[in-house]
């Protein structure tokens, strides 16, 4: 299982890495915006996209659209992390077809309780 | 300029008349009334421009009293909280510290002990009594280690989640950044019109930051549209569906 993480912060792709290492997940990728995740996902090998939304070049709805419209990617888990609160902005996420939503600041427990549902669902 | 164009042509009027020349008189008269209609133009012209710059100074004013109003007590508010959120990382991340310090020296002492116990029953100086509560020991010290290690895990993983007040707070103050920046380019605009140099304030205007961003309680959360919580984000999405 290889994860790819994309946040503008180092700091935040730090916490989320460990806390994913912590949940038995070792092989991960980071890239700090959309545009540097793309090539990466292209290239293939990744299983799960966790993003942050807000991001200098291209952001995470951006990158989910892009996902979402490539045929190689079109049904890869995505797990948005981030600050954006806005009703109206969590609507377009669904609509675009994320897969799970995490607003920031997050505890552990939320981060595993929403990716392991998300793994529920693939596997089941 | 004007007015001496304007005495020569009175001059050429006065002695047409004099000549009785009307033809002439009328073509000097026509030419003393585009004089006056050229002036009036260009007073006209110079009324507009006021009446513009006016305008707009206006509306620079009104920017800033926006400003003034709204935008400079929000940054407050967000620099408030960012305060009390680089207090409460490094509180928690502090009483973490200050809860695994003590697991870490029992655990180091209890080892130590153990460890100066085992030495003695590895060089055969140990009675069989003394090695069968040693032994007790070491199986106590394997349970506390367990209690102790999760301890720590646990409060590790504290530590490493306040760390995330540092993506919080940063794009809280690039959004007040911003704000200055703004604040800066209508302070300059407003200064060179008037100067009436209109030209400097192009430069500076500030690249905007169209998304929301993060909430800051008290200032973002007052029309209601936005998620709260966690809890709220669920709901909401649940109601979609999901």
């Amino acid at each position: 299982m290889k994860i790819l993480i994309v946040d503008d912060f180092s700091t935040m792709r730090r916490i989320i890495k460990n806390l994913l290492k912590d949940l038995g997940f070792t092989n991960t990728v980071e890239a700090d915006d959309g545009k540097s995740a793309l090539p990466i996902l292209e290239k293939g090998g990744v299983d799960f996209l966790v993003t942050d939304w807000n991001m200098p070049g291209m952001t995470g709805i951006e990158l989910l659209k892009a996902v979402r419209t490539n045929p190689d990617l079109a049904n890869l888990p995505v797990l948005m992390v981030t600050a954006e609160a806005k009703r109206e902005q969590i609507i377009m996420a669904a609509q675009a077809g994320v897969n799970g939503y995490v607003i920031k600041p997050f505890t552990a427990a939320t981060l595993k309780e929403k990716i392991e549902k998300i793994f529920e669902r693939i596997d089941g | 300029m004007m007015n001496i164009d304007l005495l020569s042509l009175s001059r050429e009027l006065v002695a047409a008349l004099e000549k009785s020349d009307d033809i002439g008189a009328d073509a000097i008269l026509d030419q003393i009334a585009g004089l006056r209609e050229t002036q009036l133009f260009q007073e006209l012209g110079r009324l507009t421009r006021q009446l513009h710059d006016t305008m707009v100074s206006f509306s620079i004013d009104a920017k800033i009293s926006e400003f003034a109003e709204h935008d400079i007590p929000d940054a407050k508010e967000r620099l408030h909280y960012v305060i009390a959120m680089t207090e409460q990382a490094a509180n928690q991340t502090l009483t973490a510290i200050e809860n695994l310090l003590p697991v870490s020296e029992e655990l180091g002492s209890q080892a130590d002990a153990l460890s100066a116990k085992w030495g003695r029953f590895l060089d055969r100086e140990m009675p069989l009594d003394e090695f069968k509560a040693l032994s007790q020991e070491i199986t106590l010290h394997f349970e506390n280690s367990q209690v102790s290690l999760n301890q720590i895990h646990s409060g590790l993983t504290e530590i490493l989640m306040a760390q995330g007040f540092q993506d919080i707070t940063g794009q809280i103050i690039r959004r007040v950044i911003d704000l200055v920046q703004d604040l800066e380019t209508s302070m300059v605009k407003l200064i060179s019109i008037s100067g009436r140099k209109s030209s400097i304030a192009k430069n500076l205007t500030a690249v905007h930051d169209e998304l929301p961003g993060p909430v800051v309680p008290g200032v973002d959360d007052r029309e209601g549209d936005v998620a709260s919580s966690q809890v709220d984000v669920d709901d909401l999405l649940s109601s979609l569906g999901f």
